[in-house]
């Protein structure tokens, strides 16, 4: 590693490993949910294993994406990180809140929570993907600012590539656009109205500076082209992202009470959003085509390339199959949603992060890339989480059209649970491929300990 | 891409790009705000709805239903769930709830409401469903 300060991003790698196991494992008990109705009810109802599943996806994405930043900063800056202490002390202080918050989640109703943690003070509860207490989104906001002063320091004192200034416009964009989790009107339509100011302008707009900071990163280190020419790239897919990305929240704007011309809007703009997409895949292969070196990490640039293939098709193709408003009509809020948001996060937020992970992480153990032995069975891990991710897709989207026919199209629309009952079996589905996703992340971690000959030190 | 299109150039159009889109964003969302009083009910907001809401949120029912289409799918729309169930049938599901679930089925706590909540409740998820949601759910059965 070429600077000392890089090593702070370790701690926050194993942490977002970790709790991305714990993300799993609540994936499968909500999945025997939806077969097996009963299963821990009451102990862990349903709504408090999403909660758990979904809060943990964000905070280890976070912890991947403060570790990725710690480790990329000082490395294009040319300096040592502003402050290694400060770094370290952030890391404990929301391992800690994290911790609690899943506790409190699983510990006592969430009724309960909300009463003990002065949600009376600030009623900020109780919204999807936004549940934390008071005390929780404070803690995140402290420690987001202490984090962005952190690294902007560090790129302020050295040198400021373009890679960094998207990494922080990116950074900066999440931070501000959370500040929206406290704005929770009693009109419901204006709560939900800003709801998607952090949940829609994070996933389709900053979040994907990040993604496509990240992965510029990774492509000059493993591929050895020109800056210039990835930069470039950089900024045109970052442009691409923000002039569909922003308007297209409109995509939201179609049935919560909203004006109607948001259908054409949101639509127009939503349909362009794939564009982004396909241009990382693009860069990614392109670059990879045009190395000017053979980097000994093979795991890192398969991720790299993974990422922007099932992010294009996550986001890009399965967004695109429900954002036109006729469409969206019938499968809003049904499991076509929810297999476009496993394929998005997956493949866009997930693998970047693994492949960060992958490409440092040999380096912070002080060498270039694993052995052969631990690189291959990276690459089964790979494999079978991707593969499984694509499973999980197929029966989720299977299950959707079927429950879009059966509820809302059909000319005796069936009750909800009846039509819930008749796709079982893709439900069923689902969770196998959840089950094989899990051996995958098994492998992902045994890969760590495979020793194996260890290519040259970094 | 060639020579011609500089970094600095892709630089300035993704400044100017994203100030423009935003911009456009901030205006339309302006506009949304002038015409949403029509929509959104907002002059029947009572106490006891914002009670509702209040009660719809420390409970976490966005957990497993959707409203207005957004949430979990794990169980029934309720943003017109007044529809198919009437006032007293949504405060009867509610409160008819086991304890310890339906074995074998999918399953609601039961969250020990007073009748004043279940009346707060049902308050706001009327107000709900009375939001002109641009003929939002295809039909009653969500
Ligand atoms: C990496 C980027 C993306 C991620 C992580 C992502 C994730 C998600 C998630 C989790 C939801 C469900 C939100 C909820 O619970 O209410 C959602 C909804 C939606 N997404 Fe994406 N998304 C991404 C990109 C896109 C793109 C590019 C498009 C369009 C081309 C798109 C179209 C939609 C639409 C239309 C909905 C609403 C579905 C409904 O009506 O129920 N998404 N997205
Ligand atoms: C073992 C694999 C997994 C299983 C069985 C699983 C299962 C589930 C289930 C049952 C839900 C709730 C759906 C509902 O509301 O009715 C859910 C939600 C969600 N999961 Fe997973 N999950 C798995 C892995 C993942 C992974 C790897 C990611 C992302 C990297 C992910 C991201 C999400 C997101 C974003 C939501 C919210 C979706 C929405 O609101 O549309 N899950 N998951
Ligand atoms: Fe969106």
């Amino acid at each position: 590693m070429q600077y000392k300060s890089q090593a702070v991003a370790k701690p926050y790698f194993i942490a977002a490993i970790g709790l991305f196991v714990g993300q799993i494992l609540f994936g499968l008990i909500l999945g025997l949910q939806y077969v097996l109705g009963d299963f821990l009810f009451p102990a862990i109802p349903f709504n408090v294993a999403r909660m758990v599943h979904t809060n943990l996806l964000i905070v280890w994405l976070l912890f991947g994406f403060m570790g990725g930043a710690y480790y990329m900063i000082p490395e294009e800056s040319e300096t040592e990180l502003f402050s290694p202490k400060l770094a370290l002390a952030l890391f404990w202080i929301f391992l800690v809140a994290g911790a609690l918050t899943i506790v409190g989640y699983l510990a006592v109703p969430y009724a309960t929570l909300a009463e003990l943690t002065g949600n009376n003070l600030l009623e900020t509860m109780g919204r999807e993907f936004l549940e934390q207490p008071l005390p929780t989104k404070l803690g995140i906001v402290v420690v987001a600012l202490a984090f962005l002063f952190n690294i902007t320091m560090t790129v302020l004192k050295g040198k400021k590539t373009s890679i960094s200034i998207v990494l922080l416009l990116g950074l900066w964009g999440l931070a501000v656009f959370f500040l929206f989790s406290f704005y929770n009107p009693v009109n419901v339509v204006l709560d939900k109205f800003f709801w998607w100011w952090t949940v829609h302008l994070w996933v389709e707009g900053v979040w994907e500076l990040i993604l496509g900071s990240f992965l510029a990163f990774v492509l000059i280190k493993t591929t050895g082209v020109d800056r210039e020419v990835i930069e470039k790239w950089l900024y045109v897919i970052v442009t691409l992202t923000l002039i569909t990305g922003i308007i297209g929240t409109g995509h939201h704007y179609f049935w919560i009470g909203t004006p109607e011309y948001w259908q054409w809007w949101g639509s127009i703009f939503s349909a362009l959003e794939p564009i982004p997409f396909f241009a990382m895949t693009v860069f990614a292969f392109n670059m990879v085509n045009r190395r000017r070196r053979e980097h000994p990490n093979k795991a890192a640039v398969l991720w790299a390339l993974g990422t922007g293939v099932m992010a294009f098709l996550g986001a890009g193709v399965w967004g695109f199959l429900h954002t036109l408003a006729p469409v969206n009509y019938y499968t809003h809020g049904t499991q076509i949603t929810a297999a476009h948001g496993h394929m998005a996060f997956y493949g866009a937020y997930a693998m970047v992060n693994l492949m960060m992970i992958s490409y440092a992480m040999p380096i912070l153990r002080g060498r270039a890339a694993n052995g052969n032995k631990s690189q291959v069975l990276e690459m089964w891990s790979f494999w079978l989480m991707t593969v499984a991710m694509v499973f999980i897709t197929l029966f989720l989207t299977a299950a959707g059209i079927l429950q879009v026919w059966l509820q809302r199209v059909s000319d005796t629309p069936l009750p909800f649970m009846v039509a819930q009952e008749k796709i079982q079996l893709f439900y069923w589905m689902r969770e196998w491929a959840g089950v094989a996703f899990l051996i995958g992340l098994i492998l992902y971690i045994a890969s760590f300990f495979a020793g194996g000959d260890e290519k040259e030190a970094a | 891409m060639s020579g011609a299109f500089t970094k600095s150039m892709a630089r300035n159009i993704f400044y100017g790009g994203t100030v423009f889109f935003f911009l456009l964003f901030l205006a339309l969302s302006f506009d949304t705000h002038s015409q949403l009083p029509k929509r959104d009910m907002r002059q029947n907001i009572t106490p006891q709805i914002a009670e509702g809401k209040k009660l719809w949120e420390v409970n976490n029912c966005i957990g497993c239903h959707t409203l207005m289409g957004e949430g979990a799918y794990f169980a029934p729309e309720l943003g017109n769930v007044v529809v198919r169930y009437g006032d007293e049938g949504v405060k009867a599901f509610i409160q008819s709830r086991p304890k310890d679930g339906i074995p074998g089925r999918r399953s609601m706590p039961q969250f020990n409401f007073t009748d004043e909540q279940l009346n707060a409740i049902v308050a706001f998820l009327k107000h709900v469903n009375s939001i002109n949601d641009a003929n939002w759910p295809p039909n009653d059965q969500g």
